[in-house]
């Protein structure tokens, strides 16, 4: 760990460099401009002081944003409109209900692809083209076409989480899918002969050898795949006036001219991927542990 | 099913067998016109340069290949009829145990599919973990063990379920001398402790000559056999007997064997 540590400080430590001279430099156009008006002119202390405490930067300084971060999170009560952990929980549970419904499709349409042949020249290219397709330019239809159809009353939640979720999950299912189908077929003639030779039936096959074989795979793409549903939560948040979620809270900040309150939900965002991982990769250790992975 | 069978006929019979692999290139003849007869209770060995089909003759037997002519009879069925009944075991070149699985998870994947009890399945692990010595290993997972030991786990999972054949293609070519020699020893000793029908498979001229009571020399393109040598050696055959003038003798006619099988390609 302190290994690990010392590196990520490191860079850490170079990018808040990078960020603070960046914040200088582009917020000066602004303090110079102020000054120009009243005729004063303005030494370097003074610029760099100024450049920090503006309400309205073209880029605000790090510790703006982590105040603003830290009274979005715990400033406000969590039911607030203004708390990013309400806003957050409303981001993360259609990313979390998108990251299921993609696990959900993607694994049985690997499960499809593996054990029919019509299926990897029917599914497999349609799979590949929807990933072409920009996300920014669908998720706009699919929330106009999930609210029309008012799919969500049909199963008796709120559309927005339906529609959210539908995105979520287009997006989420396509590495799980790729690396199901890999994993599904990862064992060797060998292990498959073997099985033969004691007359396994398919499902046996199945359960015994290709299921858990796919497993190492499984997770590789779920790493993947979390971060896409994340995205695509986020994403199908931005059209039709959501007012609701970490994108909702971004769109009306970068609206509204709130640079710090765009940063901080910015982060909020980074903050919810980074658990999201965290909790995947617990998963995965808690299964290479039951597989008996070699630690 | 044991009771029906005739205890004096041939546990292997191949007759006239051929197996022609359809290519890009045009036919591969696998095998051509292989005849031969295995008693109860053989120990078997099949050596020849690579392509010689001693592996596909192996694999027809355990119906992993159909033959595309000749007949081919196991326990007097169809190969496909044996394999349903269990017939044989068949440990491949590499041990192939599931990494997932500890040992005995791994000697207990055959029972499971084959649908034993539970109880049944302990009893028979045990048992055949003392048979391969690697008692007390059974919670281990396979990564634990050496390249020998995960080797001797697949014989003892081909040995679980009581086929009264052993097919074994190659079992200990990935080994060092040493390891080889050790479970070529074991192996004799297992055979005569279970009284199987062995068929092995290997490329070495020593390992076939100490395992075997029949030797089935063969040569590549097409397949075919080009010698049958009943070993005059005793059943109980210690290490140094490879040093004896007939280890040596047999030795020779296998290697005269494997070279006249050359000798008419060039």
């Amino acid at each position: 760990m302190k290994g690990k540590a010392i590196p990520v400080l490191i860079v850490l430590g170079i990018i808040l460099v990078i960020w603070y001279l960046c914040t200088v430099w582009m917020n000066a156009a602004w303090v110079y401009d102020q000054a120009g008006r009243t005729g004063r002119t303005v030494g370097f202390g003074e610029l760099v002081q100024a450049t920090m405490v503006q309400e309205r930067p073209m880029l605000p300084a790090p510790h703006q944003v982590a105040a603003a971060l830290w009274d979005g999170i715990a400033g406000q009560a969590v039911t607030s409109k203004r708390s990013l952990v309400y806003h957050g929980w409303v981001t993360m549970e259609a990313t979390l209900a998108g990251f299921a419904l993609g696990i959900v499709l993607g694994v049985s349409l690997a499960v499809g692809i593996v054990y029919f042949r019509v299926m990897e020249a029917t599914v497999m290219p349609w799979a590949v083209i929807s990933q072409t397709i920009p996300i920014v330019a669908l998720a706009p239809m699919i929330v106009v076409l999930s609210n029309t159809l008012s799919l969500g009353e049909a199963l008796g939640l709120e559309n927005r989480l339906v529609s959210k979720t539908i995105i979520s999950a287009y997006l989420s299912f396509f590495p799980v899918l790729v690396g199901m189908v890999k994993g599904l077929r990862s064992p060797d003639a060998m292990q498959v002969d073997q099985l033969a030779t004691w007359n396994a039936s398919g499902w046996q096959s199945f359960k015994y050898l290709r299921l858990p074989s796919s497993m190492p795979y499984f997770f590789a793409s779920l790493k993947v795949a979390i971060a896409a549903a994340l995205v695509g939560a986020i994403v199908g948040e931005l059209p039709t006036g959501a007012v609701e979620g970490l994108g909702a809270r971004m769109l009306v900040a970068s609206q509204f001219g709130q640079p710090l309150l765009m940063w901080a939900s910015l982060f909020a965002a980074a903050l919810v991927a980074g658990m999201l991982i965290l909790g995947v990769g617990a998963i995965q250790r808690a299964a290479d542990r039951a597989m008996g992975v070699r630690p | 099913m044991k009771d029906t069978l005739n205890a004096d006929a041939p546990v292997i019979e191949a007759k006239g067998l051929n197996l022609t692999f359809e290519t890009g290139d045009g036919p591969v003849h696998a095998l051509r016109d292989v005849n031969l007869s295995v008693e109860r209770g053989e120990f078997v060995s099949f050596i020849g340069p690579s392509g010689c089909g001693k592996t596909t003759f192996l694999r027809c037997v355990a119906a992993l290949e159909h033959p595309t002519g000749g007949s081919l009879t196991v326990n007097g069925m169809t190969p496909d009829e044996a394999r349903r009944r269990r017939a044989y075991g068949y440990v491949f070149q590499a041990a192939g145990l599931y990494p997932w699985r500890t040992i005995a998870g791994n000697i207990a994947l055959p029972l499971e599919i084959m649908g034993f009890s539970k109880a049944e399945q302990a009893e028979r692990i045990e048992r055949v973990l003392d048979l391969v010595e690697l008692k007390g290993f059974g919670k281990k997972f396979p990564w634990q063990l050496s390249g020998g030991m995960q080797q001797r786990a697949s014989i003892a999972r081909a040995l679980a379920f009581d086929a009264d054949i052993l097919l074994m293609d190659e079992p200990f070519g990935a080994l060092d001398e040493i390891v080889r020699d050790r479970l070529n020893e074991e192996l004799l000793k297992l055979w005569a402790a279970t009284g199987k029908t062995i068929g092995f498979v290997t490329h070495s001229i020593p390992e076939a000559v100490y395992l075997s009571t029949k030797i089935v020399v063969m040569s590549p393109r097409p397949g075919r056999i080009t010698d049958v040598i009943d070993s005059p050696l005793p059943k109980e055959r210690p290490l140094d007997i490879r040093d004896s003038a007939a280890f040596i003798e047999i030795a020779h006619r296998v290697r005269d064997g494997l070279r006249a099988g050359h000798g008419d390609e060039v």
